[in-house]
């Protein structure tokens, strides 16, 4: 939970995903749509992503991945992204604190 | 088990039209010396057991047989027991005239030539007695699965004609081919698509109010009820999908409860939510500046939202036949990879349940964009929208073969 934490906390937009994780992917494309990109850390490719999947599962959200954190605050997984997105939401949300806009 | 059969035929030609009563007595007596033969050879077989049949339709009725009983009972045979009850139930039209005729020659041969030996009328009446035995059994099973089917079939056409009522009253045009047959395997599918004919019941009602509603220029506070009504139906809608998605998740992907011009516009398992922003939007005319803004804004949002799950359906599909066309072929081994394929389906599910989200809260975010009465109309123009493909569905399914006419005929 440390290591998940302190990676979240890190300014801007964290993705914690997995490279096998199609509904991950769809959000990347998302982020790429409205040209943002996210620091994205996959946990199958993380010597510690089985402990870091167990405790993004413990903060309520099935499957665990994807799990978005904005200026190291819990957005949520997709349904939150999305439903951020639709309410114009997430643009601002992403302004101050984007860490590069291509 | 033994049955008494050729009591059995005799009796049966008691009860044809033409017999002689006179007859009856001499067939008796032939009865009763072959059953007590036969009981003299075989002690350890029970007696008779046949039980009447109402199914007797094309013989006399069956007092015959007590008239019959009573003959047996006058001659005092010691063998046969007086509560003669005969199996007849799939027998009786199966019996060929030639085994009868055959067991009616022993009693006229028994009276001309009684030394001929009993073995052979023995062995004659076993083998027949076999055969109609037989014959019988495979009578009954067939019988059995007609009866099955018959059965079946008035289940279908019971269906279908509700299906029918229901599609005529609601004035719209759900094909019913579909519904209810392929269903029957899964509770699940089977609950959906009672649930959503009831769905569409009231949807069809509730455009109807909200036509009314606007013709007759009702307050802002009552249409505002009528609004709530429709957004929570749509709600309810997705909820239903939710759960029948967890049942048979293809089963959603197909789109089958809905018609064939709705399936054409299907994305992921139901419509595409800039459709939907596309068809409302110019009905509900006209929209304030920051309206039209906030519009615009929400369908770039609802088309990359689309876009992204595309996508990532399109990666889904990619991975699916990846694995399943993984390993070697040639050898027609499959279940590794169809193992590993099942694990990447799973991640269908969720795509549905999101798409059901993204068109959940599209209808959302255009309820808090519009007012009360855009609203209202907006609402409305989604349903009548919904209507006109069902519509187009029926006229399609109909159409004569050649250019398609709209007749009052066609369009139900």
């Amino acid at each position: 939970m440390d290591k998940v934490m302190r990676l979240a906390s890190e300014n801007g937009l964290v993705l914690f995903s997995k490279s096998s994780c199609c509904l991950c992917y769809a959000v990347k494309i998302l982020f790429q749509e409205i040209r943002v990109t996210p620091t994205v850390h996959e946990l199958d490719q993380d010597p510690e992503g089985r402990e870091m999947e167990s405790a993004l599962s413990r903060l309520g959200y099935s499957p665990p991945v994807p799990a978005v954190f904005i200026g190291g605050k819990l957005v949520g997984s997709t349904n939150e992204v999305m439903s951020l997105h639709l309410s114009g939401g997430l643009i601002p949300l992403l302004k101050p604190n984007h860490s590069m806009l291509n | 088990m033994l049955f008494f059969s050729s009591s059995l035929y005799i009796s049966m030609y008691c009860l044809l039209p033409d017999f002689k009563l006179s007859n009856a007595y001499n067939f008796n007596l032939t009865c009763t010396k072959a059953a007590s033969i036969i009981s003299s050879r075989s002690m350890d077989f029970p007696s008779t057991l046949f039980v009447p049949s109402r199914t007797m339709g094309t013989y006399e009725p069956i007092h015959q047989i007590g008239l019959w009983g009573e003959n047996f009972k006058s001659i005092g045979s010691p063998n046969i027991s007086p509560s003669v009850i005969f199996d007849v139930a799939n027998k009786l039209e199966n019996e060929s005239e030639t085994t009868s005729h055959e067991l009616l020659a022993p009693s006229s041969k028994y009276d001309q030539e009684a030394s001929k030996p009993f073995d052979k009328i023995q062995r004659r009446l076993a083998q027949n007695r076999e055969a109609a035995r037989k014959s019988r059994l495979r009578k009954k099973a067939y019988v059995q699965q007609l009866e099955n089917s018959r059965l079946k079939l008035i289940q279908l056409e019971q269906e279908l004609e509700r299906a029918r009522q229901q599609c005529l009253y609601a004035g719209g045009a759900i094909e019913v081919g579909h519904l209810g047959i392929s269903g029957a395997l899964n509770s699940g599918i089977t609950a959906f698509e009672m649930e959503y004919e009831r769905w569409m019941e009231e949807q069809n009602k509730q455009i109807c109010d909200l036509r009314s509603a606007l013709n007759a220029q009702i307050s802002d506070i009552e249409l505002h009820i009528l609004v709530e009504s429709g957004m929570s139906h749509y709600l309810e809608l997705f909820r239903m999908k939710s759960s029948v998605a967890k049942a048979d998740v293809f089963y959603v992907m197909s789109g089958t409860w809905k018609t064939s011009a709705e399936r054409f516009f299907s994305w992921i398992g139901g419509f595409r939510p800039s459709e939907l922003l596309k068809v409302l939007v110019p009905q509900i005319d006209p929209l304030t500046d920051h309206q039209i803004l906030e519009v615009c804004n929400l369908k770039q949002s609802c088309q990359q939202a689309e876009d992204a799950l595309s996508q990532g359906m399109e990666k889904l599909r990619e991975t699916v036949s990846a694995t399943l066309a993984s390993g070697q072929m040639g050898q027609g081994t499959y279940l590794p990879q169809v193992a590993m394929a099942m694990e990447k389906l799973e991640a269908l599910v969720n795509f549905v349940n999101q798409a059901d989200h993204l068109r959940k809260e599209t209808l959302q975010q255009m309820s808090y964009i519009l007012t009360t009465r855009q609203a209202a109309r907006g609402l409305l123009a989604l349903g009548e929208y919904i209507q006109r493909l069902q519509a187009l569905s029926t006229v399609w399914a109909n159409r004569p073969h050649g250019p398609a006419k709209l007749t009052v005929e066609n369009v139900r």
